[in-house]
């Protein structure tokens, strides 16, 4: 499905009306069609793109659009800080009542969203906040999820109060809480089974734990791949037992994520934390304006940059920094580099989340392999080689392509890259290479090649 | 066929009543018009069949709107009904499978309900008689091999599994080796779920698959891939990148027992040309069932009257 992005569609609409001078609001309306239909393939329900579109016209009939000599800029700009505001224009937090006192957080939501390994993942950040949480496993249904979650536990650390799968949940849920009094634990995490909104008994099952011990957070996960029927779970759960906050899980595929736009739209509650992987450590901030531009098909390129920036050894970097400025670059920077960029994770993986690319991955064919190769030819060579690129030399380079098992070729490849970059590097000078760097940095770790 | 026909309606109830109810208000007018379409458009997103699907489906009405000379909303019903029907049409050669010595590989993104169909499907084969071996090659998640333990032991299937973190390709191998060493007909294999778009899984995938291909060439190969009934477009996605890595043979929909309109099938199956062969509609052993196109397609445009007297 590679749809053209929104902008590229706009911008053909206004191609030719500069010329003409005006627009009509025909114009405009035709310009919204393309609107309503990349809302539509993002998956945000019909009638929240109805209502949106609606208010986006209104504000796009008026002077800003007419006047401007880039239409196709401005009306995203319009929909991109309309949709910015309907997501909640800041970030907010699960609030945490005192040290002294149990919080009590309750996970809410359809089979398969996410709730066990989410719930294990909020209990890591509360740890490494120096909370005292506690897990209780209430999901006595599905085989084996008490299991999962004491696995997960104990991966982040946090102990998990179970009782087997033949008490009630609300049972559980008040000798949890007893427990969490008892050993001074001031979060408790309640992990609920998977529930179809329309079950009555089940969904009166959350009701009667949230009023058995008295739930501060009752957290709706929802898988951000959700369809057309977002609306409808959303709206059943926060009518039948008032949810506080949403978590959008399974962000770290390529879905462009609508359903959060229709959550928020028929719930009116903030969207906390997105799910970015599989990994513990996985749960990041929500952040609106990135949301909008990935719902509008713009590529979630700003959370991609904030990954790579996180994983970089920062000292590493303004150490690597010291040397592009002298140009003076050697196989251990790009050793380092190369390491940097492997921290964030698979390089495909991290193409992955660039607009559009998750479908042509497999043309441009990222090539891991040749990173093991590069760091395999690295590191046949002498400390000496290393730290000084021009003592290579052909016979070095042939005992180096023997004991990294590749052709001479690939060592002479490497060898001139390196000698191609550091002559970049003298180009730019001083202050230029510095924000070249810094240019760099944000995509690559700081690799100056580029590949 | 009335046996599964009256689980559908229980299990698509939801499913129908959004779909059709739409459906209805949409064919009792009176002119086909501008309106007429864009309303029909609505109800069709509205089922989650995409843009894409649904545009191809109204120019395609709009076509036989003319070579038929139709004139009211009513007619054009059948039309759209045997038009979908035509599309989703699964023969019977596309079970032949179950009545060989077969290697079924179960596969699809987190948490769409692989684990659960496994469980439900060796029941339907056990109780048709057949020795049935499971193997747990999900050594990523956690406790996913309990869970699959106990389904194994509620269908009454062998279970081959492995160490959490061991190798999955190594799991199959020892599957398939006491699937032959046992003579079973049937060895399903469970997978971790896996975002289609993370290379280094969907290689190891790709392993699994080989592994198979090497090991058991004699054995007939279907490759099942799951999608949640609640995913929106990416299912679509979804479907194509799995099936860049094996053949897919058919499709799951799961959780169809939801509010979900399960359109998505329509669209998948449209982008794959593979066909739709189970349906999930409950969590518990005995709710998955064979796709039918006519009582799918039949439920998913009945009328509520039509719909309480089949019930
Ligand atoms: N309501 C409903 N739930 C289902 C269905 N199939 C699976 N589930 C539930 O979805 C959740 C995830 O299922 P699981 O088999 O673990 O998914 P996997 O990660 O793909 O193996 C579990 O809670 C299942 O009980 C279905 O057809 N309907
Ligand atoms: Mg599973």
């Amino acid at each position: 499905m590679a749809f053209e992005s929104l902008t590229d569609k706009l911008q053909n609409i206004f191609k030719n009306l500069r010329s003409r001078g005006k627009l009509s609001e025909a114009d405009v309306k035709a310009s919204l069609k393309e609107v309503k239909m990349a809302l539509l393939e993002a998956d945000v329900n019909f009638k929240v793109v109805k209502q949106f579109i609606n208010s986006v016209q209104e504000r796009a009939v008026g002077q800003e659009v007419f006047q401007s000599l880039t239409p196709g800029q401005t009306i995203i700009k319009i929909v991109n800080e309309e949709m910015t505001a309907l997501m909640g224009s800041e970030t907010t937090e699960i609030p945490l009542k005192g040290n002294n006192e149990v919080t009590v957080i309750m996970m809410a939501g359809l089979q398969g969203a996410g709730k066990t390994t989410t719930c294990a993942k909020l209990a890591g950040i509360y740890k490494g906040k120096g909370r005292r949480p506690l897990l209780a496993a209430l999901d006595v249904y599905r085989p084996a999820a008490i299991k999962q979650l004491q696995v997960n536990g104990e991966k982040v650390g946090v102990p998990v109060f179970t009782m087997g799968d033949n008490v009630s949940p609300v049972d559980i849920a008040k000798a949890a809480y007893a427990h969490a009094k008892a050993n001074g634990n001031n979060i408790l995490l309640l992990d609920t089974a998977g529930r179809l909104h329309v079950d009555e008994e089940m969904m009166q099952e959350l009701a009667d734990i949230q009023s058995a011990v008295n739930v501060d957070s009752t957290i709706f996960i929802v898988d951000a791949m959700t369809g057309q029927d977002a609306v409808n779970v959303a709206k059943s759960f926060n009518d039948r037992i008032e949810i506080d906050g949403v978590i959008l899980t399974k962000m770290d595929g390529d879905t462009r994520g609508g359903a959060a736009l229709s959550i928020k739209a028929v719930t009116g509650k903030p969207i906390l934390y997105v799910g970015m992987g599989e990994k513990l450590s996985d749960l990041q901030q929500f952040y609106p304006d990135r949301m909008a531009s990935r719902i509008l098909g713009m590529g979630d390129v700003l959370t991609l940059i904030e990954k790579a920036t996180a994983e970089i050894d920062e000292e590493k970097a303004r150490d690597m920094n010291q040397r592009l400025k002298k140009a003076d670059f050697n196989y251990n920077d790009l050793l380092t580099s190369l390491n940097q960029v492997r921290s964030m994770g698979s390089i495909t993986d991290i193409l992955a989340m660039m607009p559009g690319m998750g479908n042509k991955l497999k043309d441009v064919d990222v090539d891991e392999s040749q990173f093991t190769q590069v760091e395999a030819i690295i590191n046949s060579m002498t400390p000496a080689e290393r730290e000084n690129p021009s003592l290579m030399n052909m016979s070095r380079k042939k005992r180096i392509a023997a004991g990294a098992g590749v052709d001479i070729a690939e060592v002479n490849r490497l060898a001139k890259m390196l000698e191609q970059s550091k002559s970049m590097m003298k180009k730019f000078g001083g202050s230029g290479a510095r924000k070249a760097m810094k240019r760099n940095k944000g995509m690559f770790g700081g690799f100056p090649f580029g590949f | 066929m009335l046996k599964i026909f009256e689980r559908l309606v229980s299990g698509l109830k939801k499913t129908r009543r959004g779909l059709s109810s739409g459906l209805k208000r949409v064919f009792t007018g009176n002119e086909i018009d501008d309106d007429f379409y864009d309303e029909l458009e609505e109800v069709l997103i509205m089922a989650d069949l995409g843009v894409e699907t649904t545009e191809n489906i109204i120019e395609d009405l709009k076509v036989k709107e003319n070579e038929l000379k139709i004139k009211k909303p009513a007619d054009l019903q059948q039309v759209l009904i045997d038009t979908v029907k035509a599309q989703m049409d699964t023969d019977e050669e596309a079970y032949s499978f179950e009545n060989k010595v077969s290697v079924v590989l179960v596969i699809g993104v987190n948490g769409v309900g692989k684990t659960t169909t496994i469980g439900k499907l060796a029941a339907q084969y056990r109780s048709a008689g057949k020795k049935v071996i499971i193997a747990a090659a999900d050594t990523f998640r956690a406790a996913a091999t309990e869970q699959l333990a106990e389904w194994a032991k509620r269908s009454g299937a062998d279970l081959i599994a492995g160490q959490e973190g061991s190798d999955p390709a190594a799991v199959v191998f020892d599957a398939v080796n006491a699937a032959k060493a046992r003579k079973a007909d049937i060895l399903i294999c469970d997978t971790a779920g896996r975002l289609h778009n993370k290379k280094n899984l969907m290689e190891e995938l790709r392993k699994i698959s080989r592994v198979i291909d090497r090991e058991f060439p004699e054995a007939a190969r279907e490759n099942l891939i799951v999608l949640d009934g609640t995913t929106g477009q990416n299912a679509v996605v979804q479907a194509k990148q799995f099936n860049d890595i094996m053949d897919i043979t058919g499709i799951i929909i799961t959780k169809l027992d939801g509010t979900a309109k399960g359109g998505i099938a329509i669209a998948v199956q449209a982008e794959l040309g593979v066909p739709v062969k189970y349906i999930g509609v409950g969590e518990h052993i005995e709710d998955l069932q064979k796709f039918d196109k006519d009582s799918f397609v039949d439920a998913l445009f009945m009328d509520e009257e039509e719909e309480e007297a089949a019930e």
